[in-house]
């Protein structure tokens, strides 16, 4: 997806040009195309007079940004401590085993991202996944097997 | 919606409210918390609505998609009120039946009622429930009641009231002394009496001074933080403009967690209902009191749950924080009094100032008051959001109200307090919940996790699980917490590998016991704490893991090999068919036997064998 500078100035203006909108800014723009375009970055830095190296320090330090594209599908595995003790760890070597994927990777057709996320608060389900937002829950090895075929299948 | 004026004013409209509810008959409350939505809530609230269409149900009988009702594990959670007839489990396909039955009719729908797994009895009524008879939901129990979208639910129950009474006649001085009687404490960790902490911001110099909410609920494996703000929001808003009007704010702040986009929009929502009420922008209710809420979404950084690095991360900084040798009641975000609380924090303060500081404090333990909410999950029947009042046996947590474990499986131990928490073993089950016990116990009450584990769960393994969160989480500011903790999980990897060597123990403890000393920021010297606590209570398995190489739970899979019992096999094949790995060789009909080389211990073949000839070792 090609980022258009006038999406990311609507973007600042909904939030306003100013330093306490950034990360609010910043996460719109990464939620609209997947992750923070440069072109994206070097504009906020200049509307909102701040030096660019804090802008990529703020994309570095949060897990939600990615400077890299990502997949037009993105999976979240939870690595909750609930999810973790009822079988996370097997969901996640699963999905790298028949998906060829490690977290935070994505395909080289950007169909698909795998990310962990420490916990979306839907511990009594657990373990549970995330396939663009919606929830899939009380996951198993054989249940994330099917998943994976699926989201393969999916794309082609 | 007309703009309230006067104190006043709010009595009439919720007399007015409640007039235009007298004809309501029945009510369906369908549960559309964290459990619930993820379990299928969302779509039964449309087909609810369709049967209602279809069927011409007019104004007479309302469709009220709520919060949290807590007992996720029988989710979706449907109620029809006024019997208030407890439904559980509920399926698409059975909707129609139910408005049928129950909402046109008055019968019950049998199936769908809950079994007393004791008695094998069904029980019909919410409040007749284990489950719920055990708790003391005074705070979180609206939330089930509470129709998400409309302010006006919230003011028929009486929300508002303690707003309208606080403007009414009380100076702050006294808003702070009856949350000091109290004897409220933060909700969120740190266990700090609250009524002292707006005292001091009160007291701090500065014109402008700001109240902000902590919704960035970080301790995986708890969601109460979640489930209010994004079921009951009018109720911690509330909170927080008694709170402003206490310590003198006329701007506040909620920071809530990007992996929560239901409770911004709801929060989102609620503020923008109450302000067109005049509850909140200028001149609330007419009186000279303002106070302005603007909602800020994290980022997915656990440390931002920190004060100091959650204000820097406000200032469209990183969120590092800074040692707290001035407090942020006098220097916090941009530098001034800055007054921040825990969603559940908030929350409870309607209540004290309703009911009465004294009322509240005679809730709890001597010095924890009033009750805590618990997300109760891990390997627990019934998981869920559990409220009860300070000092409630742990046993009485986990077995009366939890359900006990499923499958006969032994209990082992419950992790509180997340990553800054610790394990409380099998031992200490009769442990009275609140501050001082845990901590006591080596643990932390934290924002509320309890996670239960049983004999299934590897307590090194778990270790490494909360050390490996905290070194991707940790900022990186400070040496012992950046470099300490990495040291600390690549010696708790090599346990669980085997390729610890004798003495690996001891050299572990010292490490703790340095970086809880020497790190910045609280969660930098507690992040020894799952592994001391581990240690102090399951040292067995540590010296297990270092001295035979084995793992007792059987989970670390660099130390276990699966098999097949050659007894139990029937030669079904559904291990072979079923493996991606091609692991298992073996003709129909006959043995099976797995290829250790080629198995990856992914235990696809161990969940799917009737038979349990799937052995572990």
């Amino acid at each position: 997806m090609d980022c258009n500078i006038q999406e990311v100035d609507a973007i600042i203006e909904q939030w306003g040009a100013k330093p306490d909108s950034l990360l609010q800014i910043m996460l719109d723009i990464n939620h609209r195309y997947h992750y923070l375009p440069k072109e994206s970055v070097k504009r906020v830095a200049e509307r909102l007079e701040m030096p660019l190296n804090q802008l990529f320090s703020v994309a570095t330090f949060f897990k939600v940004f990615s400077l890299v594209p990502r997949g037009r599908t993105i999976v979240h595995i939870c690595t909750g401590t609930a999810c973790h003790v009822k079988g996370a760890p097997k969901l996640l070597d699963r999905f790298e085993k028949d998906l060829k994927l490690r977290p935070g990777e994505t395909t080289a057709d950007l169909a698909l991202t795998l990310e962990t996320v420490n916990c979306v608060g839907a511990c009594s389900a657990a373990p549970v996944v995330l396939v663009d937002g919606v929830t899939h829950t009380e996951m198993s090895a054989n249940k994330i097997s099917k998943l994976a075929k699926e989201l393969k299948a999916q794309e082609g | 919606m007309m703009r309230l004026s006067t104190i006043q004013d709010l009595e009439l409209l919720r007399r007015e409210i409640l007039k235009r509810r007298e004809h309501i008959k029945k009510r369906v409350r369908i549960c559309d918390g964290p459990g619930c939505h993820s379990g299928g809530g969302e779509k039964l609230i449309q087909l609810f609505r369709e049967q209602f269409e279809e069927r011409g149900l007019d104004g007479s009988y309302e469709i009220a998609p709520t919060g949290c009702h807590g007992f996720c594990a029988r989710g979706p959670v449907v109620v029809i009120e006024p019997a208030n007839i407890f439904y559980e489990k509920v399926k698409p396909d059975q909707v129609a039946t139910i408005v049928e039955r129950s909402v046109v009719g008055d019968e019950l729908v049998e199936e769908l009622l809950y079994t007393d797994p004791e008695t094998g009895e069904k029980i019909v009524h919410e409040r007749d429930i284990p489950f719920y008879v055990h708790q003391e939901r005074i705070v979180i129990g609206e939330t089930g009641r509470n129709l998400i979208t409309e302010i006006d639910d919230y003011l028929s129950r009486g929300g508002y009231s303690a707003l309208a009474k606080v403007l009414t006649g009380m100076q702050p001085e006294q808003v702070i002394e009856e949350v000091k009687v109290s004897g409220l404490r933060g909700r969120g960790g740190g266990g700090f009496p609250t009524g002292v902490k707006w005292e001091s911001c009160r007291r701090a110099r500065g014109d402008i001074k700001y109240v902000m909410c902590n919704a960035d609920e970080g301790d995986p494996g708890a969601f109460m933080d979640r489930a209010l703000l994004e079921g009951n929001p009018h109720q911690v808003i509330e909170g927080m403009i008694i709170g402003a009007y206490a310590i003198g704010a006329r701007e506040g702040y909620l920071y809530v967690r990007y992996e929560y986009p239901a409770a911004v929009k709801n929060a989102q929502r609620a503020i923008n209902q109450a302000t067109e009420y005049g509850l909140m922008g200028d001149h609330i209710l007419g009186t000279d009191f303002s106070l302005k809420l603007i909602i800020n979404r994290g980022a997915g950084a656990f440390i931002c749950g920190e004060s100091t690095a959650l204000m820097a991360s406000l200032e469209g900084k990183i969120g590092e924080p800074r040692g707290k040798h001035i407090h942020t009641v006098d220097k916090g975000l941009w530098n001034r009094p800055s007054n921040l609380n825990n969603v559940e924090s908030w929350a409870n303060v309607p209540l004290i100032i309703n009911q009465g500081g004294k009322w509240f404090a005679d809730i709890g333990t001597e010095r924890s008051k009033g009750t805590k909410i618990f997300s109760v999950v891990g390997k627990l029947n019934n998981t869920g959001l559990v409220e009860v009042a300070m000092g409630t046996p742990l046993k009485k947590i986990i077995y009366d109200i939890g359900g006990g474990l499923p499958g006969g499986k032994r209990f082992k131990a419950v992790q509180t307090g997340g990553p800054s928490g610790g394990c409380i073993p099998e031992s200490m089950i009769d442990l009275a919940v609140d501050y001082e016990k845990l901590k006591g116990a080596g643990s932390m009450m934290g924002s509320g996790g309890m996670i239960v584990l049983d004999e299934d769960n590897c307590m090194v393994d778990v270790a490494r699980y909360f050390l490996n969160f905290l070194v991707e989480e940790s900022c990186g500011k400070c040496i012992p917490c950046r470099v300490g903790v990495k040291r600390m999980h690549e010696m708790v990897t090599a346990m669980c590998e085997g390729r610890a060597q004798p003495g690996d123990i001891e050299r572990l403890e010292a490490l703790c016991n340095g970086i809880k000393e020497t790190a910045l920021c609280g969660l930098g010297k507690s992040s020894p704490n799952p592994v001391l606590s581990t240690l102090r209570y399951f040292r067995d398995e540590y010296e297990a893991h270092v001295n035979d190489k084995r793992c007792p739970a059987k989970v670390c899979k660099k130390l276990i090999t699966y098999s097949i019992d050659t007894d139990k096999c029937t030669g079904c094949g559904v291990c072979r068919l079923r493996c991606p790995e091609d692991a298992v060789i073996g003709e129909k009909k006959e043995c099976h036997c797995i290829d250790e080389e080629i198995c990856v211990r992914c235990g696809i073949c161990y969940e799917g064998c009737k038979f349990g000839a799937i052995v572990i070792e």
